[in-house]
């Protein structure tokens, strides 16, 4: 099995890596560039655990071959905080204690920051339909929805 | 496992051809890498489709209809201003597959050669008169949607023969289409029943109509009967009864998990008489 050189753009930088093409984005990610925040929940493209952006677009890593991301831009819950300087999503997941296991946390946050990208502003049900793809089997998705809807006013300048 | 990224279909075509295994196309890759990593089909030769220039474009036809690339995600439709105000129903319905991370990906083509008797983009695009361009290895020929699926998994494409395109047509003046399905719950799940209605009016009243049922027989259904029942008339009660008896009459389905036969054939009628009002509505110029 010849496997594939692969030159793409990871939050930024340039990465290059050796891929069998049956392997998938996510597999890529975490086992030959050793970026363990997206995760593998279902492999099957239902729980959204390892969302990323792929040009910009959200997609799940798990659905996407390590090869199609070639000359892409990839974005990773790596990121997300800038210089060590927590993104205000993350900052309000802390503060409403949005996260109990974690394991789902990276998918949503990369989710929730794609939505708040096109739509500043949006509705409660508009952040619930964006998200239904990620599924968290702790919270109970209350206080995941409230820290994005919270993130969106302060990323607004709106006082909460 | 060999990976192929051919610059034309008609490179796709001739690999495709000349392959001696399982060959799968990969556009959006949502069936395919589901069913690559489950085992259930492991390709011999995967051929990327996405490199081939022109596939992620919408573009508009001389005649005013619409020429959608196969590898357009469902997102990409969504955020089309021209596409959705012609083909609401067409856009609708592809919307309704997956999640936001899935529309990310997911493509018309896809959920048309995955072969789903309930597959959403289906019913609309059965109901606007799409066709789809295909090249094989003999050159290139156009077939209607409503012929392509031939069976739960099975479409009319012979070997070799990859879609190059999805053609709507032009839209035109004082017509609108709809798609519905039902479903047990909000999102995240795949029709029980799905209806696409697209209609065109001379005044108040119907003047052509086309009428398209999902996941409620082997493929999805192009219903004559409920066409014939609405023409003509301004979808007043009578002719609303009629398109449910007509649309419940076409029905061949399954019982199975999401619902019991005799409740597909009753949802059918009701979900054909909502989808016919909303398309009304639209043909008389209510936004989608």
């Amino acid at each position: 099995m010849s496997k594939i050189h692969v030159t793409t753009t990871v939050n930024g930088d340039e990465v290059e890596f050796l891929a069998d093409p049956r392997e998938t984005l996510l597999d890529c990610l975490r086992d030959k560039l050793g970026m363990t925040g997206s995760k593998e929940g279902c492999g099957t493209g239902d729980c959204g655990a390892c969302s990323v952006t792929l040009d910009g677009t959200l997609v799940c890593s798990c659905l996407v071959l390590g090869v199609e991301a070639d000359g892409k831009q990839v974005g990773t819950i790596e990121g997300v905080a800038e210089g060590g300087v927590l993104h205000p999503l993350q900052k309000k997941f802390i503060e409403h204690a949005a996260l109990q296991c974690g394991f789902c946390t990276p998918g949503i946050l990369v989710a929730a920051k794609a939505l708040l990208e096109q739509n500043p502003n949006p509705t409660e049900t508009e952040v619930r339909y964006w998200l239904a793809g990620n599924l968290c089997r702790c919270t109970g998705y209350d206080k995941i929805v409230r820290a994005v809807m919270d993130a969106a006013a302060d990323l607004r300048g709106e006082a909460a | 496992m060999r990976y192929h990224s051919p610059s034309t279909f008609e490179d796709a075509a001739r690999i495709a051809a000349a392959a001696q295994g399982v060959t799968r196309f990969l556009a959006g890759g949502t069936d395919v890498l589901v069913q690559l990593r489950s085992g259930h089909v492991l390709p011999d030769d995967l051929i990327d489709l996405k490199k081939i220039p022109g596939t992620y474009d919408i573009a508009q036809t001389e005649d005013g209809g619409w020429r959608i690339g196969i590898a357009v995600p469902g997102a990409a439709l969504g955020a089309h201003a021209g596409l959705c105000k012609d083909w609401p129903g067409v856009v609708e319905g592809m919307e309704l597959v997956g999640s936001t991370q899935v529309q990310g990906r997911a493509t018309l083509a896809g959920n048309l050669c995955n072969g789903s008797p309930a597959a959403d983009s289906v019913p609309g695009l059965v109901a606007a008169g799409a066709t789809v361009e295909i090249t094989g290895p003999e050159g290139t020929r156009s077939l209607p949607v409503a012929e392509v699926p031939v069976g739960p998994g099975k479409t009319a494409l012979t070997a070799g023969e990859v879609i190059s395109a999805i053609v709507l047509p032009p839209r035109g003046d004082k017509a609108g289409d709809a798609y519905l399905r039902f479903i047990p719950r909000t999102e995240m799940d795949i029709a029980v029943v799905g209806a696409a209605v697209s209609l065109r009016l001379d005044g108040d009243t119907i003047a052509e109509a086309r009428v398209a049922l999902g996941a409620v027989a082997p493929t999805v259904l192009l219903v004559a009967e409920a066409a014939e029942a609405i023409v003509g008339t301004t979808l007043d009660d009578s002719a609303m009864d009629a398109l449910a008896a007509a649309a419940s009459a076409a029905c061949n389905p399954i019982d199975d998990k999401r619902g019991t036969a005799a409740f597909r054939i009753e949802v059918a009628g009701v979900m054909a008489k909502r989808a016919a009002r909303i398309a009304y509505d639209r043909a008389k110029g209510a936004s989608a």
